[in-house]
């Protein structure tokens, strides 16, 4: 009966996860299709802790599990809702690698319990679980840390040849535990387990920051593979299908992404490699004149002008400007400025970064231009204001085969009258490379924090 | 070789489980407009957390004296816990912005 009752809970729990994943799909059902996935995990939880009774015992240590749970959930739910806007990409990061932690954990206990009763396929699974999980660990700490600003690039010559004798010997150590006979020799394994741990950092440390977010989004696929290969040992089908689906669910979001920067996979997992040298050497070479305008100058022309673009970007997030870029935009707007907002992408530091900071600033939908119709309309524009955005407007990536970022869309500002280029220094930007679009004799630059920066610009444009 | 064929034989029913998600998880991603990657992503993140049943699992079933597995499983509770809640959490909060947006949209409609 029991069983029954906890089978159809876990049925419940497998279904909400594929129907909320469906609603996070579309804008309009998202918010609730988060809510029918925790509804589904809350139910296949507490199934799980009162109706679980493998050999017909209940679970023991119900009261030390809570516990832990409170104590999770505490800490879960504090540092999410205390997070700002802009550290959300490494939020998700940090929550992917305690899933990866937590599958390693539970595969280093599984093995050494195995004795009893042990196929090939159940070690198998194991292993595979563990070196998954540790993999995606240490690698989301890494993301974590470049987000945060506190790694940086590290790439040695023949780093690819290192990763790939660290993969190898993980593989023998696993051959060598399963081809045996029975016994798990503890030095084998620890060093597997090492060297998984090892292999997730020499796996992410290399990647460029700004290519992060697909590294996230591949790191959450393979949490999403230990996860199943646990549900596969337990033989528990909510863990497995909640597992495979998001293992299919984050390949696909992550060849998504990349598609969204014109890259291949390969391409952000290898390519990075070599291109920090050269670019820091093209950064010396060509700093040619570029012009500031003053912010009365600038308010003049935004406010004298038919159509303004803005264009955000992560110096616009750093600073946290979204409601004071609203504020300038609907002055504009009342003054009978046509205003609208060009959103890359991959501007920010996530896909959709940008989407969901103007949103949080009351930025109307309709003003929101994705590339193509904003590529459209910078023709017939007058002034574009670039907020802290670099890379994304940066021409090299359509005339610059050298450039690392060669073959990404951008955003064709240089088609309108006027850029106005806000940044905080003429430093390049995330991805280490030069813009040229600075020196071109249509921008001008304000030098700035974006914040104070669009305040000025706000009390300068009222004057008008 | 005959060890993978009974293998298979035994585990059926999980293999199509398996085969079919990886579909229906394909299916389910492949239309979804840029802007809702992020959510996306982390509502997915926060799906993989249900690991936790299995961290669960491993501490219900150690024996009152294993420190050891105790140890390990009571950490693996917390780690999937956080997992669980603080994706689910932070996805919330990233959608909630985009349902205020979405709001004063259509008021905006209605009262043209």
């Amino acid at each position: 009966m029991q069983a029954s009752i906890l089978a159809i809970c876990y049925l419940i729990g497998s279904v909400s996860f594929i129907i909320g994943l469906k609603m996070l799909s579309h804008p309009a059902t998202a918010r609730r299709g988060n809510l029918v996935s925790t509804a589904g995990m809350g139910v296949a939880i507490l199934g799980t802790l009162f109706l679980y009774q493998p050999g017909g015992t209940a679970l023991h240590n119900i009261p030390w599990i809570v516990g832990a749970m409170i104590i999770g959930s505490i800490i879960g739910a504090v540092s999410a809702r205390k997070v700002k806007m802009t550290a959300m990409p490494e939020m998700v990061s940090m929550f992917n690698g305690m899933g990866g932690l937590c599958a390693a954990l539970i595969s280093v206990v599984e093995l050494g319990r195995i004795a009893q009763d042990h196929s090939d396929m159940h070690v198998l699974t194991i292993l595979a679980g563990m070196v998954i999980g540790s993999v995606s660990f240490t690698g989301s700490m890494i993301a974590y840390g470049k987000l945060r600003g506190k790694i940086k690039d590290h790439a040695f010559r023949g780093q690819h040849l290192v990763n790939l004798l660290v993969l190898a010997l993980i593989i023998v150590a696993g051959a060598i535990i399963i081809c045996g006979d029975g016994s798990v020799p503890a030095v084998i394994f620890f060093s597997m387990l090492g060297l998984s741990v090892v292999y997730g950092i020499l796996f992410v440390l290399p990647i460029g920051g700004a290519d992060m977010p697909v590294v996230i989004s591949l790191l959450n696929s393979f949490t999403g593979i230990a996860t199943a290969c646990a549900g596969f040992l337990y033989n528990n089908q909510v863990m497995l299908t909640g597992g495979i689906l998001v293992g299919s669910a984050g390949a696909i979001l992550t060849i998504l992404m990349c598609k969204a920067m014109n890259r291949s996979l390969m391409n952000v997992l290898i390519g990075s490699f070599g291109n920090t040298g050269a670019a820091s050497a093209h950064s010396t070479g060509e700093q040619g004149a570029y012009k500031e305008i003053s912010l009365s100058d600038a308010a003049m022309v935004m406010g004298y002008a038919h159509k303004v673009m803005i264009v955000p970007g992560y110096g616009l997030a750093v600073a946290q400007a979204q409601h004071v870029c609203h504020d300038l935009g609907k002055l504009l707007q009342k003054n009978g400025v046509e205003v609208k907002y060009a959103i890359h992408p991959v501007a920010g530091r996530m896909p959709g970064h940008m989407n969901v900071l103007l949103a949080e600033a009351d930025v109307s939908y309709d003003d929101l231009l994705e590339l193509e119709p904003a590529n459209e309309q910078f023709g017939s524009t007058d002034v574009v204001l670039i907020l802290g955005a670099n890379d994304v407007v940066n021409p090299a990536a359509q005339d610059d085969p050298s450039s690392p970022i060669y073959g990404m869309p951008i955003l064709e500002v240089g088609k309108a009258k006027l850029v106005i280029v806000n940044k905080r220094s003429m430093r390049p930007g995330y991805a280490g490379i030069e813009n040229g679009l600075f020196f071109k004799p249509n921008t001008s630059m304000v030098f700035g924090d974006a914040k104070t920066v669009l305040q000025e610009l706000v009390n300068l444009v009222k004057e008008l | 070789m005959e060890t993978l064929l009974s293998f298979i034989h035994n585990n059926l029913e999980l293999l199509y489980v398996v085969i079919l998600s990886i579909f229906l998880g394909i299916e389910v991603i492949s239309r979804v407009p840029s802007v809702l990657h992020t959510p996306l992503m982390s509502g997915a993140n926060a799906i993989h957390g249900v690991i936790i049943i299995g961290s669960i699992i491993v501490m219900g079933e150690a024996a009152a004296d294993n420190y050891v597995v105790l140890t390990l499983g009571f950490i693996a509770v917390i780690v999937g816990t956080i997992n669980v809640v603080g994706g689910f959490v932070v996805t919330d909060r990233m959608l909630e912005m985009f349902k205020t947006g979405k709001d004063k949209a259509s008021k905006q409609t209605k009262d043209n």
